[in-house]
């Protein structure tokens, strides 16, 4: 009997613990890492080469009934920037690109979320890469399979506005000004 | 088929030159610029025409065979030794080979590394495989290997072309000559 008491409470209490967060997390969705991804594509001397992000966490909360009420943030780990070159994946990390060692992680976070047309959302919010934030907004379109979410989106976005590639990387001749961060974010309830 | 004497036609003797100096300053080029340290524009800027001129050299590769297909090369001077003329034969079968071998190399390198060619920064060229990291190991692998077989193969074909303009003086390097 004193020996069941102490698990008995523990779940009592763990019972109680689910109850009380569960309603603020009623809208949080779980990212399903696995099948999300996000990408950058910039063009080179007007090749176009993509990019990946390997290592990225997105928090998600959205609900039907309450589309205004959704909110986003996204936090990205700028050292698993995948060029497919180990070479020039080292090379990106310095000070000229996104110098990881002072700015480890590029961010997003919403500021307003509004139903668009349907299956669209339109998305306003702040970017941070490398320190420098700006105000970005976007088009986001959300799928639904089975119990997963999948919300996908194009973010066009100037990399010098982030200070990406200084010294005699400002020459947009050679590594263009736009650069498109594309992500698929599929999330499950 | 033409017959074109004891000479090659003009068309035929302007594309080897000119390819002969494209091929020399692509394979220049991608040495140095394959031993650049690190990341810098011109670095990038040198991968890129590289390809340019390596997709050049493909052009010409297949103009060239075009020719040779529709036209007889001018015969051997009739002093040269059985064995001469199997192994001209054999060089030059590897030349045309590799011409189109050593940039078909490096393009399909270049795709398997995820960066397709926009030749000469303008036209996208079709980019027949995704990226790949395995292929791309083999890629670059066999684009070293053939470039070396090929300065081996134009190193045999120069020295034998100089033995006979000044040792045989047989009035064969005069096929070739502008």
């Amino acid at each position: 009997m004193s020996k069941s008491l102490v698990p008995l409470t523990a779940r009592r209490f763990a019972l109680a613990a689910m109850c009380m967060t569960l309603p603020v997390f009623a809208s949080a969705l779980k990212t399903d890492t696995a099948r999300s991804s996000i990408t950058a594509t910039f063009r080179q001397m007007n090749v176009p080469v993509d990019a990946k992000f390997g290592r990225f966490a997105a928090q998600i909360s959205y609900d039907d009934a309450k589309p205004e009420a959704a909110k986003a943030s996204v936090d990205i780990d700028i050292a698993s920037f995948d060029l497919g070159d180990p070479d020039y994946n080292k090379e990106v990390l310095k000070n000229e690109w996104f110098n990881a060692a002072r700015f480890p992680k590029a961010s997003f976070v919403s500021t307003q979320i509004k139903p668009a047309a349907a299956g669209k959302l339109d998305v306003a919010g702040k970017l941070t890469i490398k320190g420098k934030t700006a105000d970005v907004r976007f088009p986001l379109t959300l799928k639904k399979k089975g119990n997963a979410d999948v919300f996908e989106g194009t973010l066009p976005i100037k990399r010098l506005t982030y200070n990406v590639g200084e010294g005699e990387w400002k020459d947009t001749g050679m590594v263009a000004d736009d650069v498109v961060i594309k992500f698929h974010i599929v999330t499950r309830h | 088929m033409h017959s074109s004497g004891d000479r090659y036609t003009l068309p035929a003797i302007a594309l080897h030159w000119l390819m002969a100096l494209a091929i020399v300053a692509t394979f220049l080029l991608g040495l140095s610029m394959t031993g650049m340290p690190g990341l810098s524009p011109t670095k990038l800027k040198y991968f890129s025409w590289h390809k340019w001129m390596g997709v050049t050299v493909l052009g010409l590769a297949c103009l060239r065979l075009l020719w040779r297909l529709t036209h007889q090369a001018p015969a051997y001077p009739g002093t040269m030794a059985a064995w001469q003329r199997t192994a001209a034969h054999g060089v030059h079968g590897s030349l045309y080979l590799l011409i189109f071998a050593v940039p078909l190399s490096g393009y399909f390198f270049s795709l398997a590394a995820g960066v397709p060619v926009v030749y000469l920064g303008v036209l996208p060229l079709p980019a027949f495989i995704a990226p790949d990291p395995h292929w791309k190991a083999i890629l670059r692998e066999t684009h070293y290997v053939l470039n070396m077989v090929l300065l081996g193969a134009v190193c045999v074909h120069v020295l034998a072309a100089l033995k006979h303009l000044l040792i045989d003086r047989d009035g064969l390097f005069r096929r070739m000559l502008p």
